[in-house]
């Protein structure tokens, strides 16, 4: 597969389930926002108006090309060059999994926004349950790398985050369990590859 | 000559623009009468809605594209960025470049004769800020009929005249591009602009500012200025990878001749640039550049207040190794256009070149100039 179609899948998956989620107007900033497709489809379907935040080079060019605000950071620095509370969502998008400081980033989001968006390939899914009691770290559509070549460090599944909100004191709102395009509602854990997670700070 | 090339703006020929309506400067002085340098490439659209202003840095000046005639051996200071199919596309806008006020290459200046006495202003020409450079450019912008530009664009000292555009003339400019800036200097920036004027005002040929009566130029303390300044523009990295510890002569030889090559090569570029800048235009600048300062009108300080009037949409790139306008510098002007909720786009380019990398070829820093400006609405839509 790809860097394209990578691409690609993940776009579709997540996006509408953000875009429902979001209320029409609102300012929101999308970490690791790739090319832009996310913040521009928002503009178009939901009014929404914000930055996104890359780190690669050629990312910052396709959002400029797409029209759509970027700031070059390092997210792993954490957010310090925006305001606390100016957002009214912050969106991770697939990125969790391949960042260093996962606790810190989690904290950043829900100081500079009042609500976060968070979406992460489930590794609690059965086909990756399946690789491992075979003896294999798994590789599947939303895990398209080998274990030698993985951006994802810290992979989860939705037991795993759900116990690491409530450590952090972050109060679950909303939750959708997809699985290609499909909202999963029995056995989310086993059979949804794609988690997407609306998360609030507890007061 | 030049082969002929499709992505030059080709020949060009700069013009004169005359003004005759005193203009009060920031520093309360009043120039009477002035006039300003410029060039232009490509053509001015009928809605006048295509213009780009070009804003120079502390040695530059109108001629930013094109040669002067076929013998030319050098284009314009940044003909990589400027012309037909370049970055700043001059099939799609009206580029003007200009020498700012103050200036040693046509604009009036120190060095140009006072139409009062005859005789060159030297230290009688007053100093001028960065509010007063934007006040003249839209004075210019008015005279060729631009009403609103469709970005200003500049680096260094350049980067803080589009910003400066920005806050002054909210209505006038629809984007800035911001390239390897400050929203103000540092101490240490304005330090090392006083060692370089000291250089220049304690040369014994400077005779307080008027030394075209002397027939002299004070050249030592200009060369010393330059290359003071030039080792701030470069990299440690760049300097290391390109000169190292090499010796011109392969050995030591105990003296204070030229040895190493660096030294070849700053006393190289502090010749040629006292032979072809004015002192007094030099002095000029680097204030200019230390008086910068958005926030200084405001009781806070607060640059994201200064920038509370700022419209335009933004491109602001600055330059991993730049330690004079370090990236630092440039993400502060992003927060408080942040803080204003106002369209930024932020790129950090990677680049050995130190604050010089903004004059370069970099594959990545051009393609998001062209992107950006690609995206610049002109009503020309397919």
């Amino acid at each position: 597969m790809n860097a394209q179609m990578i691409e690609h899948a993940r776009q579709r998956a997540d996006f509408e389930t953000i875009a429902a989620w979001v209320q029409s107007g609102a300012k929101v900033l999308d970490l690791g926002c790739g090319d832009g497709t996310l913040l521009r489809y928002l503009k178009e379907t939901r009014k929404v108006w914000g930055y996104g935040v890359e780190i690669a080079d050629e990312k910052i060019l396709a959002c400029a090309k797409n029209g759509v605000n970027v700031i070059q950071t390092d997210l792993e620095s954490g957010l310090e060059g925006f305001e606390s509370g100016s957002f009214d969502y912050v969106i991770l998008s697939q990125t969790l999994q391949s960042m260093k400081h996962t606790e810190r980033i989690m904290q950043e989001m829900l100081r500079v926004a009042k609500q976060a968006i968070v979406t992460f390939p489930n590794f609690g899914y059965w086909q990756h349950r399946l690789q491992v009691i075979n003896g294999h770290m798994p590789v599947s559509r939303d895990l398209p790398y080998q274990w030698y070549d993985t951006p994802n460090i810290h992979l989860c599944t939705l037991k795993d985050f759900e116990a690491f909100c409530a450590q952090l004191n972050v109060r679950i709102l909303e939750r959708s369990v997809i699985h290609r395009g499909h909202q999963i509602s029995v056995l989310p854990n086993l059979f949804g590859s794609l988690a997407v997670y609306r998360v609030e700070r507890l007061s | 000559m030049h082969s002929p090339d499709l992505t030059s703006v080709g020949i060009v020929t700069p013009q004169t623009a005359r003004f005759d309506t005193p203009i009060k400067l920031r520093s309360g002085a009043v120039l009477d009468r002035y006039e300003l340098v410029f060039e232009t490439y490509g053509q001015l659209n009928a809605d006048k809605n295509n213009a780009v202003l070009i804003c120079h840095a502390l040695s530059g000046n109108h001629h930013v594209a094109g040669f002067h005639s076929e013998h030319d051996k050098r284009p314009g200071w940044w003909d990589t960025m400027i012309g037909p199919g370049k970055p700043i596309d001059t099939n799609r806008f009206f580029v003007i470049g200009l020498n700012n006020l103050g200036g040693c290459h046509g604009s009036s200046g120190p060095s140009s004769l006072d139409p009062a006495t005859g005789q060159p202003y030297g230290a009688r020409f007053p100093l001028v800020t960065v509010d007063d450079w934007v006040e003249t450019q839209a004075r210019l912008a008015d005279q060729l009929g631009i009403q609103q530009f469709a970005a200003v664009v500049g680096g260094s000292l350049g980067g803080m005249q589009a910003l400066q555009w920005s806050i002054t003339y909210p209505e006038r400019i629809r984007h800035a591009l911001v390239i390897a800036a400050a929203p103000k200097l540092t101490a240490q920036n304005i330090a090392f602009n006083d060692v370089a004027r000291q250089a220049i005002l304690t040369d014994p040929d400077f005779h307080g500012g008027d030394y075209y009566a002397h027939k002299v130029v004070p050249k030592r303390g200009l060369r010393l200025a330059r290359m003071l300044g030039h080792i701030t523009y470069l990299s440690d990295d760049v300097m290391g990878s390109k000169f190292g510890r090499m010796l011109r002569g392969g050995a030591f030889q105990y003296g204070y001749d030229v040895e190493f090559e660096i030294e070849s090569y700053l006393r190289y570029q502090g010749d040629k640039f006292a032979e072809s800048f004015d002192a007094n235009t030099y002095l000029l600048m680097t204030k200019a550049l230390d008086y910068f300062d958005p926030t200084h009108h405001h009781n806070e300080g607060l640059l994201a207040q200064a920038l509370q009037p700022v419209k335009a949409g933004f491109l602001i790139i600055s330059f991993t190794t730049d330690w004079r306008f370090a990236p630092e510098r440039s993400r502060e002007i992003v927060k408080a256009l942040l803080d204003n909720e106002r369209d930024v786009t932020y790129a950090e380019i990677t680049s050995s070149h130190g604050h010089d990398a903004f004059l370069m070829v970099d594959p990545y820093y051009h393609d998001l100039v062209r992107a950006y400006m690609q995206r610049i609405d002109l009503g020309d839509a397919a």
